[in-house]
């Protein structure tokens, strides 16, 4: 992502210090993460203290300081779907990908997160692939959708 | 100002409005021991080690004295044995961290807390946040900040400004209960020297 688009963003919220997660998710969706030097131009043009981004970036965890792969894999480890076979398909995708939870494959084309709830437990497990929600996948779907991936 | 009178620990004691059950207590010399408050901050009430009781209209609950605001009529009780019984778990608690901590230990005789209570896990921070607060609030320059969330949370020098500003400051050293701040500074000086992060 170029930085004029980073600009950009940043600029639309000039002075306003309650956009700052606002700020922060569309950087991160668009760039998929978050560079020091972004962070320090968010603190100066947002007028909020660089220990206080800090703060909420390392509180939540859809920011990263890594560049994430182009497709996310987040894998629900919440209750419901780890009575329902979470850790089956976990196994799965870390066997297909050859990439761990917090992990991104060489490529960056994707990026395995495990989540806790993806708010629809009665379809679990589920899984979400690029922002597309996957549920009770076989081994075999889940390697078709990883394909698709490209 | 309206005068409220209150009892602590048996004795009449006249306060303002707004004044928190610390200042009141403090005002006529009763001591209830604090680990996260300071007179120039904003209150906190992180630490929870300034529990007391307080009985209002007859029914009893425990508050944090350094937020909770003087009432007409309050009784309050700065000792007893359910307070004691939540200092001397949080400290045992604290101490799991900080074992070392000269303020923390000189409490735990107070209240017969075991250091050993619990299995250490010394991350040295109490996470009391005097430091942040008073780099934010008196100095305003945010050169120290908190990290991570849970139980990995913790205090971080903001290399970019720490350079620049706490050289010529320190003064968050001396309020911190444990050796955590001066440790988290060395090693940000450290890491600064090995980079370009330098001024
Ligand atoms: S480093 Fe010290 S002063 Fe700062 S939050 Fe931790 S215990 Fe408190
Ligand atoms: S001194 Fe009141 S909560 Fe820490």
């Amino acid at each position: 992502m170029d930085s004029d688009r980073i600009d950009q963003i940043i600029n639309k919220h000039q002075g306003q210090a309650r956009s700052l997660i606002q700020v922060l998710l569309e950087i991160q969706s668009e760039n998929r993460w978050l560079p020091r030097e972004v962070l320090e131009k968010v603190s100066e043009k947002l007028e909020v203290p660089l220990s206080r981004v800090l703060r909420i970036v390392t509180f939540y965890k859809t920011f990263s300081f890594t560049p994430k792969g182009h497709y996310e894999i987040d894998v629900c480890t919440g209750t419901a779907c780890h009575l329902r076979g979470a850790q089956r398909v976990l196994d799965t995708v870390q066997d297909l990908t050859g990439i761990k939870p917090g992990e991104t494959d060489l490529d960056s084309k994707l990026s395995l997160e495990t989540v806790n709830c993806l708010g629809c437990c009665g379809l679990g497990p589920v899984m979400e692939i690029g922002g597309k929600t996957h549920s009770k996948m076989s081994p075999a779907e889940i390697a078709d959708a990883l394909k698709k991936c490209e | 100002m309206n005068k409220i009178l209150l009892k602590i620990d048996g004795r009449e004691v006249e306060a303002g409005e707004g004044m928190t059950i610390l200042e009141a207590a403090r005002k006529v010399g009763i001591v209830i021991p604090t680990l996260c408050h300071h007179e120039k901050l904003e209150p906190y009430g992180a630490c929870r080690i300034c529990t007391v009781e307080a009985e209002i209209r007859g029914s009893t609950k425990l508050v944090a004295a350094c937020l909770y605001p003087v009432e007409q009529d309050l009784i309050v009780r700065t000792r007893s044995e359910r307070v004691d019984k939540i200092r001397r778990m949080i400290l045992e608690l604290l101490l799991a961290h900080a074992p070392e901590a000269r303020q923390l230990q000189d409490l735990a005789k107070e209240y017969g807390a075991d250091k050993d209570r619990f299995e250490k896990e010394p991350s040295f921070c109490i996470l009391c946040g005097l430091c942040v607060r008073y780099c934010a609030e008196v100095k305003k320059k945010n050169a120290v900040g908190f990290v991570n969330r849970g139980a990995g949370r913790e205090i971080s020098f903001i290399p970019e400004i720490a350079s620049k500003e706490c050289w010529k400051c320190k003064e968050c050293f001396p309020l911190c209960p444990t050796e955590a701040l001066q440790a988290a500074y060395v090693f940000t000086e450290a890491l600064v020297s090995l980079t370009s992060f330098q001024a």
